[in-house]
């Protein structure tokens, strides 16, 4: 049987792959690709055999910061980042939780300023393992059940 | 310190904390020192406070600073629906330093952030009340000659205090030995007691005070509030048992001193006044000092 993936692959860039099912879309605006003028290839729903099913995206000409890729971890701790360069994977690695969490997590307090004025929120990770956001604003812990995307 | 915004007591370190206690002590000795007579002070009150914003004007005034501001969202910008941002930008164009409380937490922090001018954080919301936390580490101080190896206790609403979260998480640099007297409704946070057990330090818990009274050295008293019960029966049910009267302090330590951040309701009867104990009309007048300290601190004038 055929294993290869019907996405084209790209000669520069970064692939992001096993990305847990369901979350494709949401990694896309993570990482602010909504908006990337180049190539973006991205599939979702594909036969993992580790994880059931999984999504996939390759973004051309377009390499990560840490700090920036790291941020789907919080929807996806599966997923690996994978760069190409001229066709050669030069770098696979799994995505880790980062230390701060800038801008696309709402804040648990309903009394908190980041919930009543344009504040862009931002987070202190807390516990890794657990998952364990605490708001820079108001102090209070959001914790992994809780979190909400803005 | 200088030019650093006070918003959190976690922003302030064990020896700035204690700087400021030694400042404030200065400014007890002799008050009336016009260090800040060229300085413009800001009290943005956005919601209404009595102590803090009349003590942060006493000790402003004290210094020979000027003080403008208001008391009450409603006679701001606000209310026409201005931003926090814009309303902080702004004052910043006719003041050095700005004072202010929000009944939203993380607003101080937000505020911080935009603006030129340091902020001093007098409330925001349920979160932080550093400059209240001071002039409590500034009582203990003073009424016990040291902060180290203290028994404090805390009495009544510890769930929803923001004062006895922060004097507790101040407190853990000190060795002290906490004692917290509740309902069960009101006890002390999950998170707060873990802060105790990562600094290797020890608490107890009681329903009454009865039960801690002997052992304690500070007793901090808050209010319990009829409106944090689910069930109203529950209030009538506890209600008496945080309410700290004469009797309650037969058996205390001769150095025993009694703290309430106020306003009082009725949680201390008025017959514990006049006793030695009571601390709590001293310790608002510690504020002043404690306020003066960190004006002049943070806006770098110190003599």
């Amino acid at each position: 049987m055929k294993t290869e993936l019907s996405v084209s692959a790209i000669k520069n860039g970064t692939v992001i792959d096993h990305i847990a099912a369901g979350q494709v879309q949401r990694v896309l605006a993570i990482l602010n690709l909504s908006k990337y003028e180049e190539q973006i290839y991205f599939g979702a729903n594909l036969e993992s055999k580790k994880y059931g099913k999984k999504g996939i995206i390759k973004v051309s000409n377009k390499f990560f910061a840490p700090e920036d890729i790291n941020k789907i971890a919080l929807v996806s701790p599966t997923a690996t980042q994978i760069e190409i360069r001229d066709y050669n994977v030069t770098k696979k690695e799994q995505v880790e939780i980062p230390n701060e969490i800038d801008g696309f997590v709402k804040c648990i307090n309903p009394n908190c300023i980041t919930n009543h004025e344009q504040v862009p929120t931002h987070f202190d990770v807390v516990d890794k393992k657990e998952i364990v956001l605490k708001c820079r604003y108001c102090e209070k812990n959001t914790g992994k059940g809780n979190i909400e995307f803005i | 310190m200088k030019g650093k915004s006070l918003i959190s007591i976690n922003d302030y370190s064990k020896a700035e904390m204690l700087r400021i206690l030694d400042i404030a002590e200065g400014f007890e000795k002799n008050p009336r020192q016009p260090i800040l007579s060229d300085k413009i002070v800001s009290t943005l009150f956005f919601e209404p406070s009595t102590r803090t914003r009349l003590s942060f004007e006493s000790a402003a005034n004290h210094l020979g600073a000027r003080v403008i501001g208001f008391t009450d969202a409603a006679t701001s910008s606000a209310k026409k629906g201005e931003s926090l941002k814009d309303t902080i930008l702004t004052v910043a164009c006719y003041s050095d330093i700005i004072v202010m409380r929000h009944p939203l937490a993380g607003s101080a922090r937000w505020a911080s952030e935009v603006s030129p001018v340091p902020i001093i954080n007098a409330g925001d919301g349920a979160n932080q009340h550093p400059t209240q936390c001071l002039l409590d580490m500034y009582s203990i101080r003073k009424t016990q000659g040291k902060l180290d190896k203290l028994n404090i206790a805390f009495v009544g609403d510890l769930k929803y205090g923001r004062t006895v979260h922060s004097l507790t998480i101040a407190m853990c640099n000190f060795d002290t030995t906490f004692h917290l007297i509740s309902p069960d409704e009101l006890k002390l946070p999950s998170y707060v007691k873990q802060h105790i057990k990562d600094n290797n330090l020890q608490y107890h818990q009681y329903r009454t005070i009865e039960e801690a009274i002997d052992q304690v050295d500070v007793l901090y008293m808050t209010r319990v509030q009829r409106e944090r019960f689910a069930d109203p029966m529950e209030y009538e049910n506890v209600k008496n048992s945080y309410i700290l009267t004469k009797e309650n302090l037969k058996n205390c330590k001769d150095n025993l001193k009694v703290l309430h951040p106020l306003p009082r309701v009725n949680e201390i009867s008025e017959n514990v006044d006049d006793m030695s104990q009571a601390y709590y009309f001293q310790q608002a007048q510690n504020g002043v000092y404690v306020r003066q300290a960190l004006l002049s601190t943070i806006l770098g004038v110190t003599k």
